[in-house]
């Protein structure tokens, strides 16, 4: 086991390093200039001089490799520094915002923890609604239960994030007036009543999330549930006297997780994407509406750093996902 | 000189009508109200957005700013100030452009990039997953370039296509041909893996079997075994991730023009004119809720059409 993630983690080294170089690409093929925003008047030698110090202008594969060496090098170094007080990356050259001339890191770090709250309480609220109806419409199957259940996770596949956001602000904001339409950040949570504000404005964004995520893992759950209901251990445990709810919730429960904890890692990544659009919705400023302000205003670098990390996220919980699939289940050797 | 037959196995009923595979698939799918459901509508919407211009004859650009900001007409059962009006049965947007007119052209531009980006990402998938499955040499890379793709983030990466690659394809095509020439691109060029991987498995499974050995003995080539031989025996996994893709296209075009990088203002989609009306939601729900109902609408449907073809192409579970 061990043998076999260390040889993934050394396969996604190339992975990583492709998907960086197709974003990079991507980024340079495109057309707009960084200089467009400067005014006329300024004379054509010191725009020069300007797009040199934005590290333009030079070959592309140095372009790229600077890039690598900032992020896979520097980055980190900045990083140790923080946590340990060392000094490794005293005057060194990071990635730097073209809008905000800081740190592309500094400002992801300021964004992160409003999209982890966002997304990560969804993605756990999600789970824990998704679970009890994929066991019990899986348990009773065909039953009035896993019909309405088959029918609102069809709608909830069907109906994208930003209709349903919209409507919810719609009914729960401007109609009834229960909750705000708008996510504020700066809210900080001192005592019960302020926690209060924190939770109403956390509740729309988190059910939209939600109702994705519910809507796949509750499918995955009911249909490997349907797999093992049916196998002949489950007639052995009953055969000897176990009761009922031993031997679905116990025996069957535990092997119908090792599909669906898979699939739950695989979808963490996605909801970051998914994010993008709630987040455009209730005015939450995470990572997913940094990335649109930032292509907007042509930011190249935090544009790269930002796709990046996705990226990232997505390999780091694939690996994830296949190695749990060996521990989980015995009958899986990857050696 | 007559046989006679053994009594045992002479037939009790008088042979069935012979008939075709496809008339099974059809049973079964009939059984799927859901999927005869989502069907229909499929077609009934398609038809809709084809006819519709022809039937309800007003330009949707056509400004009436007398008429502007009309409610739909159902507004009147329960608010009898609310001003609507038989000319425009769903109401007018802020410059006066009649809501139902807009609709079908939105959906006649949502509709016409999912089925192209299907299409596409379709004929890319199936491809490369008939090339990896049928040719051992090209099967290594061709799946390591899918795993690459497939690890690719793709909604940050639609986004910043369709960002920054807007102008060229705009000066080149027009604002609306280069807009759909580069989301028709982008979405076909990000969804096709799925399909390759399925192809992929399939064929080769279906490699192995006789018939194809048969086909290969008689000197048939590549090319021929190909398109006589497998091609036909995938065709049911290829019309289910048709319909999966379908969703995908027109949800991602709607959430490209929801975010502001789609399709130009003044050409209408739904999803654009979902974005255009947050804005003043409070006063006009109904100019965000139509559109999304008719997108929710849509892509259920195609979902509950994937489904039922699912189960009705299935041969394992056809006939229980």
């Amino acid at each position: 086991m061990l043998t076999f993630t260390i040889r993934r983690l050394i396969l996604s080294i190339p992975t990583l390093l492709f998907i960086s170089l197709v974003i990079f690409l991507l980024l340079q093929l495109a057309p707009g200039d960084p200089m467009a925003q400067v005014p006329l008047t300024v004379p054509p030698e010191v725009k020069e001089r300007m797009r040199e110090a934005l590290g333009l202008g030079q070959p592309l594969h140095i372009q790229y490799w600077k890039w690598i060496v900032q992020f896979f090098w520097i980055e980190p170094q900045v990083l140790m520094d923080h946590w340990f007080g060392t000094t490794f990356a005293e005057g060194k050259q990071r990635v730097i915002s073209w809008q905000t001339r800081s740190p592309v890191m500094d400002i992801v770090v300021q964004r992160i923890p409003q999209t982890l709250w966002v997304v990560g309480l969804s993605y756990v609220v999600g789970i824990l609604i998704a679970l009890p109806i994929g066991i019990y419409s899986a348990y009773k199957q065909y039953s009035v239960f896993d019909q309405s259940g088959t029918f609102i996770t069809m709608i909830g596949f069907s109906i994208p994030p930003f209709f349903t956001g919209p409507l919810l602000i719609v009914i729960f904001s401007v109609q009834l007036g229960w909750l705000p339409s708008i996510y504020d950040t700066t809210h900080v949570v001192t005592d019960w009543a302020s926690f209060k504000v924190q939770f109403m404005q956390m509740v729309m964004p988190v059910m939209v999330l939600a109702l994705q995520t519910t809507a796949q893992i509750s499918r995955y759950m009911r249909s490997s549930m349907l797999d093992n209901l049916g196998q002949d251990y489950v007639r052995t445990a009953r055969a000897k006297g176990l009761r009922e709810g031993v031997v679905v919730m116990q025996h069957v429960l535990r092997n119908s997780m090792i599909p669906v904890i898979t699939v739950i890692a695989l979808g963490v990544p996605s909801i970051f994407g998914g994010a993008i659009i709630t987040e455009n919705v209730f005015k939450v400023n995470g990572i997913g509406q940094l990335l649109l302000t930032a292509l907007f205003a042509n930011d190249i670098p935090m544009v790269m750093t930002l796709t990046f990390i996705f990226a990232i996220l997505i390999v780091f919980f694939n690996l994830i996902a296949d190695v749990l699939y060996g521990v989980l289940d015995p009958r899986i050797r990857y050696d | 000189m007559e046989i006679e037959a053994i009594a045992a196995l002479q037939d009790k009923e008088p042979p069935k009508e012979p008939h075709s595979q496809w008339k099974d698939v059809w049973d079964q799918f009939r059984q799927h109200k859901g999927a005869l459901f989502g069907g229909g509508f499929l077609i009934f919407i398609t038809l809709a957005v084809i006819l519709g211009p022809y039937i309800w004859q007003i330009d949707p650009q056509k400004l009436d700013i007398r008429n502007k900001d009309l409610r739909p007409i159902y507004v009147a059962l329960w608010d009898g100030t609310a001003r609507v009006g038989w000319g425009n049965p769903l109401g007018t947007d802020n410059l006066g452009r009649d809501i139902l007119a807009n609709l079908i052209a939105g959906g006649r531009a949502s509709m016409a990039v999912g089925w192209a980006a299907m299409v596409l990402a379709l004929l890319i998938g199936t491809s490369i997953g008939v090339i990896a499955g049928y040719f051992k040499k090209a099967d290594f890379w061709l799946m390591r370039f899918t795993d690459l793709v497939l690890s690719l983030p793709i909604l940050p990466l639609l986004l910043v296509a369709v960002t920054l690659f807007r102008e060229p394809l705009r000066a080149n095509f027009g604002p609306e041909g280069g807009m759909f020439i580069l989301i028709v691109g982008v979405v076909g060029l990000t969804s096709w893996m799925q399909t390759a991987r399925i192809v992929r498995g399939d064929i080769l499974a279906l490699k192995e079997r006789e018939f194809i050995l048969a086909a290969r003995s008689i000197g048939t080539t590549s090319g021929k075994i190909i398109r006589r031989h497998l091609l036909p025996n995938v065709v049911s996994p290829i019309m289910v991730s048709a319909t999966l893709g379908l969703a995908t296209a027109i949800i991602t075009e709607s959430a490209l023009s929801f975010l502001g990088v789609g399709f130009p203002s003044d050409f209408p989609t739904w999803g654009k004119l979902l974005a255009d009306a947050v804005q003043r939601m409070e006063q006009y729900p109904e100019r965000v809720v139509l559109p999304g109902i008719l997108i929710s609408l849509t892509v259920l449907g195609v979902n509950y059409l994937g489904d039922g073809l699912r189960d009705a192409l299935d041969p394992r579970i056809r006939g229980r």
